[in-house]
């Protein structure tokens, strides 16, 4: 009951607030608004420019967009990675982002209309220096590593990193994608149900290989001083994936929504993403990158569907991950 | 009434979902493998928990050594242990760079792998082999005194012995624990991926997962729960349906004393069963809390405030449960089957993303869900303590109302004396268990917060998934041996209330 009250208390404080200020909701990805997310430090800039109060509401993205249909409250909605925006445009919720996209530095062409990417990065499998000393440089030679090598990947079916990697082999081997999970089965220590669960099993030693991003060496470059957690580069290209920001058509305060889509587009923002998110920025030439960022070893290829063909191609690729490494 | 609501409860996210069903409903050959895989690895994670609990539950309940008290109480442990946490735990000891093939590769053998089938069922009864430890001892302990020494006057052989006494109980208690094992398991699914090393440990929890969270396939998802449902309800009707109607019989409370198992082979075999249970059971916990001691200090503050949420949510699971359990045990206990103990099982088969996500479809056009996420996830996760509550109460109290239910009708009592003065005197350690156990369990689950948390109402778990997803991983090592802590903490307290006040 203290609960219930306290929540109806923080309601009526909320309400009241609102009469002076706008109040600018935002949905966003569970990580988001912890301490170690980008969240605390967006409120408070914004807050400092817009003369308004940003409120972000976390939880499951997609499922909560879905579930809340017309009654949504929010005015944006933050964090939607590219290939799960097919479910959320289908919804009609979301409107133009009214922003140029020609000032995009994505490494793909991006024409999107709604979906405004914030944060860039690929997947990539991460080795560590002190246990693997030459890496494999490409696929074919992730299947060929020594018989003890084992990888540690997560699961299409409940993880967006985990169908990232299954569009990722489809990319290459397209038709052959099971033949390849196959070959690549004895090497798969195992797969988990989130990234987490991956990431630990690797930092823990159990695993000699996991499957994470292009990024992730950043976090132990620059957060611990630590340079031997590695993410090999293949020379068949990397799968691309970014998360996105939208407008909600129905919001009450749309000047609000396109000044934040404004400050995400500015060099401030732009210039915070790398660290606080540990990925990389959409909209920022490279030599304006963070101090030390632009030493992030990155692919020279990139691999990438659209929605409209990750949709399309999602079951086959699925299905030739699960039975590949079924048998 | 109590059996009602969860029923009602189970049934208003059944309804909720239904609404929003839009696709039509099919079953394709990986929901088949899927069942099968479900099935399989839940009966014999049960089995071995069941078979391997009657060694280990003899052994405590007849030997008193320092240090046994402290043994029971972590016994509790290993089955409130967020998932991620007790894999890691886990893998620290069998996995592949862990402490046993470490011991085994130095010893020039062949190390073992843990991921597979037999990885799956390890860690089920890593999970489970406490529970069913403790509920078999609780079953022990409540022969009466009188029992021993009449076995003992009549110099019953060993063998003797266990056939009169202890079989009957065994018989008793077993099948539901089995069945409410074979249910835990039924709804497994991170840990059986995890350790079954691929998509061959495909459960049903976790198609039901992908349609929920990642598809969001209402139909497939209710079809699947309710495929779910079905067969944890099964379960639960055969297990019950064996039970024996049978007393160890009434005796005048004195304290146990044991004039059995004094030979130097039964000595020596219960400290081996002991050790063995032990260190299989304590040393991944170990494991746990030598990752967590460097994390600790690493905590920052709003992990201190999602702990006290999460205390937050264990106390209100275990007063919504004493309104519930206890009043549905006694009305089970009153009746001849226990066909009603299967409703108490439902609340647990039924998945709680599929209570979660039919509830906040019902609460969203009245009110914020964000803002009921605290209350809902006590109630949900009281729910899911229920019938584990059940398995621990109904056993003692129907024996209680066996034994001492004529004398009381003939003395005319009845209705809350009867309670006060004949039952609750010899029901509160199983009450203090109870309580403990859900608070524990509720302080551990993630489970449907999920769904509803915002960022000043997270818990202690999401708050070290939160960690680990900003790759903290030694902070999260840190505030997964606070939840630790915290969770035996509970159980620990509301244990030995119930232990005090039967002993006074």
């Amino acid at each position: 009951m203290k609960a219930l009250t306290l929540a109806a208390t923080t309601l009526i404080a909320a309400s009241a607030a609102a009469a002076d200020t706008p109040i600018l909701t935002v949905y966003a990805g569970d990580y988001f608004t912890s301490e170690w997310g980008p969240g605390p430090i967006i409120e408070k800039e914004f807050e400092a420019i817009c003369d308004c109060d940003l409120v972000f509401s976390t939880g499951d993205l997609l499922p909560r967009l879905l579930l809340e249909g017309k009654r949504i409250e929010a005015d944006v909605v933050m964090g939607l990675t590219s290939d799960v925006t097919a479910k959320a445009r289908a919804t009609g919720l979301l409107a133009p982002h009214g922003q140029d996209n020609s000032a995009l530095t994505l490494p793909i062409e991006w024409s999107d209309e709604t979906f405004l990417p914030f944060n860039y990065g690929h997947t990539a499998f991460m080795y560590d220096t002190t246990r693997m000393e030459t890496p494999p440089a490409s696929f074919d030679d992730l299947i060929n590593l020594p018989d003890d090598v084992r990888i540690v990947i997560q699961d299409p079916r409940t993880s967006i990193s985990g169908l990232a990697l299954a569009l990722w082999v489809e990319a290459i081997y397209g038709d052959q994608a099971q033949e390849t999970w196959a070959k690549l089965a004895p090497k798969i220590l195992t797969v988990t149900k989130d990234w987490s669960s991956s990431y630990g099993m690797f930092t823990e030693g159990e695993a000699d290989m996991v499957l994470s991003y292009t990024t992730s060496p950043a976090y132990h470059m620059f957060a611990e001083e630590d340079f031997t957690k590695k993410a090999a580069l293949f020379s068949d290209g990397h799968y691309f994936m970014t998360e996105t920001v939208a407008k909600v058509s129905s919001t009450d305060v749309p000047e609000l929504a396109d000044t934040f889509l404004t400050y995400v587009m500015s060099e401030a923002f732009q210039k915070m993403i790398p660290a606080a998110n540990w990925s990389l920025p959409s909209a920022l030439a490279q030599d304006q990158w963070p101090e030390g960022w632009s030493e992030l070893p990155l692919p020279e290829k990139v691999l990438f569907y659209d929605e409209t063909e990750a949709v399309a191609l999602r079951d086959k690729a699925v299905e030739a991950w699960r039975v590949g490494l079924s048998q | 009434m109590a059996a009602i609501l969860v029923v009602a409860v189970v049934l208003a996210a059944g309804v909720g979902i239904a609404s929003r069903i839009e696709t039509a409903l099919s079953f394709g050959t990986g929901d088949w493998a899927a069942v099968r895989f479900t099935v399989w690895q839940s009966f014999l994670s049960s089995m071995f928990s069941v078979v391997l609990a009657i060694p280990v539950a003899r052994a405590l309940a007849r030997r008193q050594f320092f240090g046994r008290g402290l043994l029971v109480t972590l016994l509790g442990a290993p089955f409130i242990l967020p998932v991620i946490v007790a894999v890691l735990g886990l893998l620290s000891v069998f996995g592949r760079n862990g402490w046993l093939n470490i011991v085994l590769a130095s010893a020039g053998l062949p190390t073992l792998s843990i991921y597979g089938l037999q990885g799956v069922v390890l860690a089920h009864v890593f999970f489970n082999l406490p529970l069913a430890t403790r509920l078999l001892l609780q079953g022990w302990q409540t022969i009466p005194a009188e029992r021993f020494r009449l076995a003992a006057q009549l110099h019953l052989t060993p063998w003797a012995f266990f056939r009169v006494i202890e079989w009957p109980l065994i018989r008793q208690i077993l099948p539901g624990v089995a069945a409410l094992i074979f249910v835990i398991c039924l709804t497994s699914f991170a840990v059986a991926l995890t350790l079954g090393g691929g998509p061959k440990a495909t459960t049903l929890e976790l198609a039901i997962y992908q349609a929920f969270r990642f598809d969001f396939d209402l139909g497939r998802a209710a079809l699947l729960s309710l495929a779910q449902l079905a067969l944890a309800g099964g379960a639960a009707l055969v297990a019950l349906g064996v039970i024996p109607t049978i007393s160890v019989g009434g005796g005048l409370d004195r304290p146990q004393q044991r004039w059995d198992g004094v030979s130097r082979v039964q000595r020596r075999s219960d400290m081996v069963v002991i050790t063995i249970a032990s260190g299989f059971l304590l040393l991944p916990l170990f494991a746990i809390v030598l990752r967590g001691l460097i994390g600790i200090p690493q905590l920052p503050q709003t992990v201190w405030t999602a702990a006290g949420a999460s205390l937050c949510v264990a106390g209100m699971s275990i007063l919504v449960l004493g309104f519930l359990a206890v009043p549905m045990a006694g009305w089970i206990a009153s009746k001849p089957t226990g066909s009603v103990e299967a409703i108490g099982l439902l609340g647990l088969s039924a998945s709680p993303l599929m209570i979660g996500t039919g509830w906040f479809i019902l609460i969203n056009p009245v009110m914020n869900p964000a803002s009921l996420a605290l209350p809902v996830t006590a109630l949900v996760n009281a729910l899911m303590a229920l019938p584990f509550c059940l398995r621990i109460l109904v056993p003692r109290l129907r024996d209680t109302l066996r034994d001492y239910g004529r004398l009381s009708a003939t003395l005319g009592v009845q209705g809350w004396p009867l309670w006060r003065w004949v039952i609750l005197p010899r029901l509160a350690p199983q009450i203090g268990f109870a309580a403990g156990l859900t608070g524990a369990l509720s302080a551990g689950d993630l489970g449907v917060i999920t769904l509803f948390a915002d960022a000043d109402r997270a818990t202690l778990p999401l708050q070290m998934y939160r960690l680990m997803g900003a790759y903290r991983m030694e902070a999260a090592a840190g505030a997964a041996l606070l939840l630790l802590i915290m969770a035996l903490g509970i159980f620990w307290v509301c244990d030995w209330i119930g232990r005090r006040y039967a002993a006074s």
